[in-house]
């Protein structure tokens, strides 16, 4: 069977539904809902007029060759999904479930966000059918995007600060799960990445799916020949599983997801799920996540607040097992200087998120040489980081003055 | 017949039906705990529901949630909860199901979990995030080792899942009251009353109600149909609030319930 073909609720090992019995019918609602929709030319229809009139689909791809220079001389092509409307892939995903929940009459959305680019998606298809909609946020994740929060509000929605546990993604996603569990009659629960119990893994990345579609045309188109590596970073997974998606059949392109390492993945502060994790069960699905001896979750750290998750989705746990992606990590430092560099020569201020794709772009062009293509997912725009940013590189006048 | 659904059983026998009380292991700490348990039994509460803390406990509400993730800051160890059981059937005379998400027990080891569990005296698991559909092993290790099995059943859920979790459970069929998370309610849901009748129809001869229940008068409003009523945050917070002395207080006046009228 073809890799793309896999539709859960499995994917080799990983996956399933480890959820309480209450979230089960509506899991079926919506599994059963998604079946229908998938092969309803209107419901396909409906979302492609909205991707083409107000996602800004289809993203174009761009060359960056002064940043190439950097990696190793091999040819580097941006995916620019920073370029959709709100500023990352979210909305792909976003769009396609909102349209779902249409269909199943609910009118309340609720998700949890981390960076706050889903949060600010979210907010806004709500906007856009006129839906409530309320989101989870770490506290700690209110603190350091504030101005997605400000976003957000703005946009019409109740953004709940998470205080329990860690206080960042992993918190919020408890929450909106306990949110759920409670309203399920009237709420959809719009999950952001490709994790979480089935249909959710395998939904998601179908709505993410077209990233790497329309990047393997316009690469063939570009290049005449297929990349020799597409690469993004991982936190649940969704912006990589929608670039890889098209290629997993493509045996001669090499797949590498990028993780969070924090302040190194030989720390104690990190977000290193394939590197420092184990198989279990976290938020409904089996996958690897980072965990102690006894099974309780460990917190993650990254300067990233959408990587700053212990877990990642099933598919990618299974396409690590069988070998056909690798995962590497990159550190806080690491992304960083990627984001500087992208900026200084080629006028693109990426994600803090998708700086980790670039920063392991860079080792991987050292690594493939000149002759190398490499398509790159850059799944964000760095506005939403300008403090954070602002603070690393001493930017801010005050800041540096203060902090001197 | 299991020994928690002997219990149940007996106690309908004697009055209108059973309390379980719950209560998370290592709060406010391990040896604190353990007296609050021998208390709940000493009070009138027939059958234990001990939590295991863990870090991301969806179906927990903001009471359990405190005092679970207090225990873990304060150290709990899965471990913790075998020393617990045993300490606690050392004492007193009653069947106590151990209430856990999956991965502790996944990640224990399945067979090893069940062995300890048993040789501490524990009569079975409560796993409020596994689905029949998905507990293969632990089906297996609990015919292997007679341990019971309590599944959730939903006023969401089919017919068809209604009696898949009559069916796979063993000791009693854990009734969710509404749909919902843990956490004291005013009232109990009307929908606890067609769950359960819903149960009975699919064959459901122990059946138990919990979420939400925190007065006398509710858990005798629910005997009144079903086998058992489970309590759970308000016996958290009266342990918080008064201490082993409050809690035994709270669990009498909870058991007064249960006496015919
Ligand atoms: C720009 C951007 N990229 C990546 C991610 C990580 O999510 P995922 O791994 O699901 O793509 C986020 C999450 O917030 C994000 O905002």
């Amino acid at each position: 069977m073809a890799l793309r073909d896999e539709l859960g609720p499995y994917f080799g090992d990983f996956g399933g539904r480890f959820v309480p019995e209450s979230l089960i019918a509506a899991l079926d609602e919506l599994a059963e809902a998604y079946a229908k929709a998938k092969v309803d030319p209107a419901f396909q229809a409906e979302l492609a007029y909205l991707h083409a009139t107000y996602t800004g689909r289809p993203s174009i791809i761009t060359e960056v060759p002064r940043f190439a220079e950097h990696a190793g001389g091999a040819r580097i092509l941006l995916k620019r999904e920073d370029l959709n409307h709100t500023g990352s892939h979210k909305i792909n995903n976003v769009l396609g479930q909102a349209l779902l929940a249409k269909r199943l009459g609910k009118n309340r959305l609720i998700a949890e966000t981390g960076a706050g680019q889903h949060g600010v998606a979210t907010a806004t298809a709500a906007a856009l059918f006129g839906m409530e909609c309320v989101i989870y946020m770490g506290e700690v994740d209110t603190e350091r995007q504030a101005l997605n929060v400000a976003r957000m509000r703005l946009l019409g929605a109740t953004v709940v600060p998470v205080k329990t546990g860690s206080r960042t993604l992993k918190d919020a996603i408890n929450d909106a799960l306990r949110d759920w569990v409670a309203n399920v009659d009237d709420t959809h629960y719009l999950l952001g990445t490709v994790a979480g119990p089935h249909p959710f893994p395998v939904m998601v990345r179908d709505f993410h799916k077209i990233i790497g579609e329309e990047a393997r045309r316009q690469v063939l188109e570009l290049t005449d020949a297929l990349p020799t590596a597409v690469t993004a970073c991982v936190g649940g997974g969704s912006n990589a599983i929608g670039i890889f998606h098209a290629f997993l059949d493509d045996p001669a392109v090499a797949l590498y997801g990028y993780e969070a390492s924090g302040e190194g993945h030989l720390t104690e502060k990190h977000a290193a799920t394939f590197t420092r994790g184990r198989p279990g069960v976290l938020h409904g699905a089996h996958s690897i996540l980072l965990q102690d001896e006894d099974g309780q979750t460990i917190e993650s750290h990254s300067i990233s607040a959408g990587l700053d998750y212990p877990g990642v989705g099933p598919e990618h746990a299974w396409l690590a097992d069988i070998g056909r992606a690798t995962y590497l990590p990159i550190s806080d430092d690491e992304a960083m200087e990627a984001l500087r560099l992208l900026s200084r020569t080629e006028g693109i201020i990426p994600a803090i998120e998708s700086a980790h794709a670039l920063a392991g772009t860079m080792k991987l062009g050292q690594e493939l040489g000149p002759d190398a293509t490499i398509l790159v997912s850059l799944s964000g725009r760095g506005d939403k980081d300008m403090e954070t940013a602002g603070k690393y590189f001493d930017l801010l006048d005050n800041v540096s003055k203060d902090d001197a | 017949m299991s020994h928690v659904a002997a219990a149940i059983a007996a106690r309908k026998k004697a009055g209108s039906g059973a309390l379980i009380g719950y209560l998370p292991v290592g709060f406010p700490d391990l040896e604190t705990s353990i007296e609050a348990a021998v208390a709940l039994a000493e009070n009138g509460v027939d059958v234990i529901e001990m939590g295991l803390p863990y870090s991301d406990p969806v179906m927990d509400g903001t009471v359990i949630q405190k005092a679970t993730q207090s225990a873990l800051a304060d150290g709990f160890r899965v471990a913790h909860g075998f020393e617990a059981v045993a300490a606690i059937t050392a004492r007193v005379d009653v069947p106590i199901l151990v209430m856990t998400y999956w991965n502790p027990v996944l990640q224990y080891g399945v067979d090893k979990f069940s062995d300890q569990l048993l040789a501490a005296g524990g009569a079975g698991l409560i796993i409020p995030d596994l689905i029949p559909d998905e507990a293969h092993e632990w089906l297996i290790e609990s015919e292997r080792t007679g341990l019971d099995r309590v599944f959730l059943a939903a006023p969401s859920s089919t017919d068809v899942r209604l009696k898949q979790a009559v069916d796979k459970s063993r000791g009693f069929v854990y009734a969710v009251s509404t749909m919902g998370i843990t956490g004291a309610r005013n009232d109990v849901d009307m929908a606890a009353r067609v769950l359960v009748a819903r149960l009975r129809k699919v064959g459901a001869t122990s059946a138990c109600v919990g979420l939400g229940i925190s007065s006398a008068a509710q858990v005798r409003e629910v005997l009144e149909y079903a086998d058992g009523a489970i309590v759970g945050s308000s016996l958290v917070t009266a342990l918080a609030e008064g201490g082993v002395p409050g809690l035994a207080r709270a669990a009498a006046d909870l058991a007064t319930g249960t006496k015919l009228a």
